[in-house]
């Protein structure tokens, strides 16, 4: 009997170095607050000495306004990477999505409720083309979504030359009105957050999600239908993009082709999701480093319009925040290993 | 009918299965009876994990019946034949690192209280299970990752465990265990039986097939060679049976010394975060063993010298100068080899050809032309006696046993001075384990100094010419040449000499 308590008792010691040590290195989701509470401050200052304020109201509406159709992208964009897949797709979807709604509200109130529904059933089923052809015909993620796009891209450039359909007023209103100080469409990207947030972290399905993008192997002999879970993922992802689309079309008045490329929301949604700490690789984070990485970008942003600087400075230092953010996740996770 | 006819709770006849037109099943039977331990055995690649994968619904008979409770069955998912009563732990580990003991335990079968995940219930569910098996040492809401070798063995089985299985098939479930921990399974697998459970059991290690099965099994290339009940057989005819000829139980000649040469290896005062004052040589020519339980420091003294968690104190001497050892390739460079006890993540790249993992190492810490050399490949692979369809052939396919004959392959490549082999025989049959233990002997003869450590006591004890017992971090004591189990035991877990709690 004494062998096996022994040997609980170094199980025991193992694990009490090993919590010492993570309790050092906060999680990524931590650090993406931290990095955000940072930038909110050297941000102040900077604009600040230029005589500006950053975080007035007008400011903070600024910074959140950014965030909602990024948010939205890249909250599904979460879904699907904790998955270990991608989706390039997102940026066309958004634009098709827009088209979609203006074109079928065409102004009339009463075809409010059934342009969303179509929109987001167009969506919906760019995912499912996504997610079968992933599962199905088993092509990688990378190359199966990016046809996809060059797909909805066609599509788009064949029929539209830029906008059209018109929603009308009493949608637009989606767009522009508030709840008190905060703008419905911040709630409506919140509310997403959380749902998403609930379905990954408190649902079955949310379960197999971070299973099959942890070891798909272990998922499928553990008994989970992975290849129905990477497809709900899709959907929910092409869903969140559709949503996306919908919101902009509120706030333009009109369908665009082209909102969504001309944004990058593709690359941007990725860059936010690894910004807050997912894994590209699957298995690991969630949407509320996510909603950090997106704060951050658009806290960037902000700060640099308030600056006036130069477009390429900007880019160069968005590249070299997303470059040192992933640089210090791996840093944490091979101190964790070694331990 | 029979009484034991009735008690039939699998039914498999006639099974086969070729991958890519090779068959590696060849029409199988195979019966488990409620209540009884059934052991399978045969060599690496005989198709045993093969079988127990068809059983498990993860790969699709070409031919043949399966029968549960008397009724035919076709598994399409790994997922059916769970609904069906059937657990299966895996010859390699079925883990997610990033998630908690008890998410992994439930994996796929998450209890669901108004619309979400009860974790509560599942946390609760995961201890009531360990502590029906007595281990209190894992905590359910730990990560996966934070767990040693051993533990994650006992989650493995929890998992199979917490489905309420009628069939459990265990793959080498004691490839990872320190015979200590073994007693454990032992204890645990005659509760099962105890309760009506049906047992398929595959390991390499003769003495817990004769201490546990009821009947025997044999597999030989794919096919049914026999079944008789373990009463029945001897180990010398089972060993025939699987490996067609019979062996010798000897190990090979221990050093004499001649053999030995000048100090190749000398440790003094080392440590590091695991281990303390570690203090040893290592000649040319003497295969040195360390013995200790899992989780003592064994491990992790090879791990430091390789470079992998270096000493942060005391002095390395590699042939009389002192060197600090950073990384794995500074030791590469210096003449040092590793064979590491957890082959799938770090012993070799699974996507890739045998022969490219054979040759990995030298391709990449070998400076100039010696790394390109690649002509001596198939005796190099021949001399750890690996069987496959080619050098070409992906790792992964290969069988457990096989896989490691190729991490042991890439160290030959390279030629060490040193050789520091971490459980080398882990998995591997009968037969083959003697090839490696003469490989050793042969390396050591050579001039090579090998440090070696392994579970399996009876193995540890005929290879070695000195025993070093690692006991909590530090070296506990040292052994001559065919020192007794009892001996090396009492130091281990701490005792003196002899006294074994
Ligand atoms: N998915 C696969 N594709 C191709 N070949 C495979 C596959 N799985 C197994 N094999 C081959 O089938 C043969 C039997 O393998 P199996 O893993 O069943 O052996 P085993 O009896 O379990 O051996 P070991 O004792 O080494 O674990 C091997 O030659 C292996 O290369
Ligand atoms: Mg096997």
């Amino acid at each position: 009997m004494s062998v096996v308590q022994q040997k609980s008792e170094v199980a025991r010691g193992a694990g009490r170095g090993g919590a010492r040590r993570f309790s050092l290195t906060p999680t990524p989701t931590v650090t993406v607050y931290l990095a955000l509470a940072v930038l909110l401050v050297v941000g102040s200052v900077l604009v600040g000495i230029q005589g500006g304020v950053l975080l007035d109201q007008g400011g903070i509406l600024n910074i959140l306004t950014r965030s909602t159709v990024l948010g939205l992208v890249a909250v599904g964009q979460t879904i699907v990477i904790i998955n270990g897949s991608l989706d390039l797709s997102v940026a066309y979807l958004v634009g098709l999505c827009s088209l979609v709604a203006a074109e079928t509200m065409a102004g009339s109130d009463g075809m409010m409720v059934p342009g969303v529904l179509l929109a987001l059933g167009v969506a919906a089923v760019v995912g499912l083309v996504n997610g079968l052809v992933v599962t199905v015909l088993k092509v990688n993620a990378f190359i199966a979504t990016l046809g996809v796009a060059l797909i909805l891209r066609g599509y788009l450039e064949e029929n539209y030359t830029g906008p059209a359909g018109s929603v009308p007023r009493a949608f637009q209103h989606l767009g522009f009105d508030r709840v008190g100080p905060v703008p419905i469409g911040v709630l409506l990207m919140l509310a997403i957050a959380g749902a998403a947030w609930w379905y990954l972290r408190r649902t079955r399905g949310g379960y197999h999600m971070y299973a099959v993008g942890g070891d798909i192997d272990v998922a499928r002999l553990s008994g989970v239908r992975t290849g129905r879970t990477i497809v709900t993922a899709h959907v929910l992802c092409a869903v969140a993009a559709g949503l996306a689309g919908v919101f902009l079309a509120g706030r333009l008045g009109s369908g665009a082709p082209y909102v969504g490329t001309d944004a990058g929301y593709d690359l941007e949604s990725i860059a936010a999701v690894v910004l807050g700490g997912t894994a590209l690789a699957g298995g690991r984070g969630g949407v509320v480093g996510t909603i950090g990485g997106v704060l951050i970008l658009s806290t960037l942003d902000t700060i640099f319009d308030d600056l006036a600087v130069d477009p390429f400075f900007k880019d160069v230092v968005r590249g070299v925040v997303l470059i040192v953010a992933v640089a210090l996740y791996a840093r944490r996770q091979l101190s964790r290993r070694s331990g | 009918m029979s009484a034991s006819e009735q008690d039939v709770v699998v039914r498999l006849t006639g099974i086969t299965k070729s991958f890519l037109g090779v068959p590696v099943l060849r029409g199988v039977d195979l019966e488990l009876r409620a209540g009884e331990v059934h052991a399978l055995m045969g060599e690496n690649g005989a198709g045993k994990s093969t079988l127990l994968k068809v059983l498990a619904g993860v790969h699709r008979p070409d031919s043949g019946r399966i029968e549960v409770n008397g009724e035919e069955v076709v598994f399409g998912t790994p997922r059916e034949a769970q609904q069906a009563g059937i657990a299966i732990i895996h010859q390699e580990f079925n883990l997610l690192e990033h998630r908690s003991v008890a998410e992994n335990v439930h994996l796929g079968r998450e209890p669901v209280r108004r619309g979400r995940v009860d974790r509560r219930r599942m946390e609760e569910d995961t201890r009531k299970l360990l502590d029906w098996l007595g281990e209190d040492g894992i905590d359910p809401a730990a990560p996966i990752s934070r767990l040693s070798v051993a533990q994650k063995q006992v989650v493995e089985i929890v998992k199979a465990l917490s489905t309420d299985a009628k069939v459990l098939a265990m793959d080498e479930p004691t490839a990872a265990l320190a015979d200590q921990e073994v007693e454990l399974l032992y204890d645990l697998v005659d509760r099962l039986r105890k309760r009506g459970i049906a047992i398929l059991y595959v390991s390499h290690r003769m003495r817990e097939v004769f201490d546990l099965s009821g009947r025997i099994t044999v597999l030989k290339d794919g096919a049914f060679v026999t079944c008789a009940p373990t009463t029945e057989m001897t180990s010398d005819q089972l060993v025939r049976h699987m490996v067609g000829r019979s062996l010798d139980a000897l190990y090979p000649d221990r050093a004499t010394d001649e053999d030995l040469g000048e100090v190749r290896l000398a440790l003094r005062g080392a440590g590091n975060q695991r281990v303390r004052e570690v203090t040893f040589e290592l000649r040319s020519g003497e295969i040195v063993g360390i013995a200790g339980l899992q989780g003592s420091g064994r491990s992790a003294i090879a791990r430091a010298i390789w470079g992998v968690e270096p000493f942060t104190t005391g002095t390395l001497e590699l042939d009389g100068v002192a060197r600090r050892i950073t990384d794995p390739r500074a030791a590469v460079r210096l003449g040092i080899g590793f064979v590491t006890e957890d082959r799938k993540s770090e012993g070799l790249a699974l996507r890739q050809s045998i022969r490219d993992n054979a040759l990995l190492v030298r391709r990449a810490a070998l400076p100039g032309s010696a790394g390109r050399k690649r002509s001596d490949l198939a005796a190099l692979l021949k001399s750890v006696t690996v069987v496959a369809r080619g050098e070409h052939q992906e790792v992964r396919y290969l069988s457990g046993g096989n896989q490691q004959k190729v991490v042991l392959a890439k160290w030959l490549a390279v030629g060490p001075r040193v050789l520091v082999v971490d459980e080398p025989t882990r998995g591997i049959d009968v037969g083959a384990k003697q090839a490696v233990h003469r490989l050793l002997r042969d390396l050591a003869r050579q001039g090579v100094a090998v440090l070696m450590i392994s579970s399996e006591l009876p193995e540890l004890i005929g290879m070695s010419d000195r025993i070093l017992v690692v006991h909590e971090g530090a070296i506990a004591g040292e052994l001559p040449a065919g020192a007794s189990e009892e001996a090396v035991m009492g130091l281990a877990t701490g005792h003196g000499i002899g006294e074994v709690a």
